[in-house]
């Protein structure tokens, strides 16, 4: 009995590792040898369509809003001790460091992770995969590197994408909406706001993201069980395991970059 | 969706986001392209920085001349020598100048202020500021007013 326990505990350890083991070599023979430029440009071309263009709209309106919220509250906090003209600054370094690359790669894993996983898991189960190989195709390097490229270029950009939108927001609510002098609202930030301290380990910290979603997303839909079932199943581990990956990667990158030890 | 379009629509993803970054690189960030500054470095020891860190900034006149960018300890004479970097523009400043550990507003970050000597030596690359004044401590200057109001 005793015995059976510890058995299952040492098979699930076992299981636990060979799955990290076999993800890590999936990334690997993805994208070792990338196929000639000629021939892989339009497939990654047709990934940065639907992985990155498709994304845009999401989160240009949402990293507005978002700045406008963050202007909205923190001037009414800032106000009360009359520092609103701080109101700047608060809102680009929270934006900078951490709002714009962790919320941009939520929903990134919700928008572009889960539409790849699907996409994936469909192709598994209509046997689309097992007959590009039969043709002596490399689905790995065809179907699987050109999406995690796409993943890995896009998500940098959309994260500069959503801390412009957002600082445009909190410009609109703060200066526009609530008369903040607008000269005061630049000049704090610009004096906040360090390009290669903050903005570049920002933008550094998303495309770490990009990579943690696309990896887990592209590897979910390709271990997926090849039925309908599974494939739904394989989409919410996707959408769940690259939010809490996301979350923690989010505490140690900004320990490592802000923490200052 | 033809192939055309596709590629049109990602060069216009790629071009928003270097419009976005070039807009947190100048607008947010207010880099400077071009004042590729020079620096030149002075050491001060003081018997207590406070909480003046690495970047901290360092003013003459209200002015912002330059950063702190090394704080050490010194065990000979248990003092913090800070490392103060300062913009070669501002190369007139007398070898007798003083520096004094600020704080902006009531509960500001420190700063170093500088004050102008008389001596007609400059201060250059690797020169040491002798006459220092340390951070101000609370609980230090209650207790030297406590003091002072019981000697009465």
């Amino acid at each position: 009995m005793m015995l059976n326990q510890v058995q299952k505990i040492g098979a699930a350890t076992i299981g636990f590792t060979q799955r990290f083991g076999r993800a890590g070599l999936f990334l690997f023979y993805s994208l070792w040898g990338i196929p000639s430029l000629k021939a892989g440009m339009p497939l990654l071309l047709k990934q940065l369509y639907s992985v990155g263009v498709l994304s845009l709209v999401i989160i240009v309106v949402s990293g507005t809003f978002i700045g406008m919220v963050l202007a909205l509250q923190g001037y009414t906090i800032l106000s009360d001790f009359g520092t609103e003209n701080a109101l700047g600054q608060m809102v680009a370094l929270s934006l900078v460091r951490e709002l714009a690359p962790v919320v941009a790669a939520l929903l990134f894993a919700g928008r572009a992770g889960s539409a790849l996983t699907a996409e994936i898991g469909l192709m598994k189960t209509t046997e689309q995969l097992a007959s590009i190989e039969m043709i002596g195709v490399d689905p790995l390097k065809h179907v699987i590197a050109p999406r995690l490229l796409a993943g890995f270029i896009s998500m940098p950009i959309l994260t500069a994408i959503f801390c412009a939108a957002g600082i445009w927001g909190g410009y609109l609510v703060g200066v526009q909406w609530l008369g903040l002098y607008e000269g005061a609202f630049w000049a704090n930030m610009q004096n906040a706001v360090s390009f290669q301290h903050d903005v570049l380990n920002g933008i550094l910290k998303g495309f770490v993201f990009g990579i943690a979603i696309t990896w887990i997303a592209v590897f979910q839909g390709y271990e997926s069980e090849p039925t309908s079932e599974g494939i739904s199943v394989a989409t919410t581990k996707t959408v769940v395991y690259s939010s809490l990956t996301i979350l923690a990667l989010d505490f140690i990158l900004t320990a490592m970059m802000f923490g200052d030890f | 969706m033809t192939k055309k379009w596709i590629e049109t629509l990602v060069g216009g993803l790629m071009l928003a986001g270097a419009l976005a970054l070039s807009m947190l690189a100048f607008k947010v960030s207010g880099i400077q392209v071009g004042s590729n500054d020079s620096y030149y470095h002075v050491t001060a020891d003081f018997e207590n920085v406070g909480s003046l860190q690495t970047r901290s900034k360092i003013s003459l006149s209200g002015l912002i001349i330059g950063e702190v960018s090394q704080i050490e300890y010194v065990p000979e004479d248990f003092t913090a020598r800070v490392t103060l970097k300062i913009k070669s523009n501002y190369d007139n400043l007398p070898i007798d100048s003083t520096a004094a550990i600020l704080t902006q507003g009531m509960l500001g970050d420190q700063y170093i202020g500088l004050s102008v000597g008389a001596e007609e030596e400059l201060l250059e690359d690797g020169s040491v500021i002798e006459e220092t004044q340390s951070a101000l401590v609370l609980e230090e200057l209650i207790g030297a007013f406590l003091l002072s109001m019981t000697k009465e």
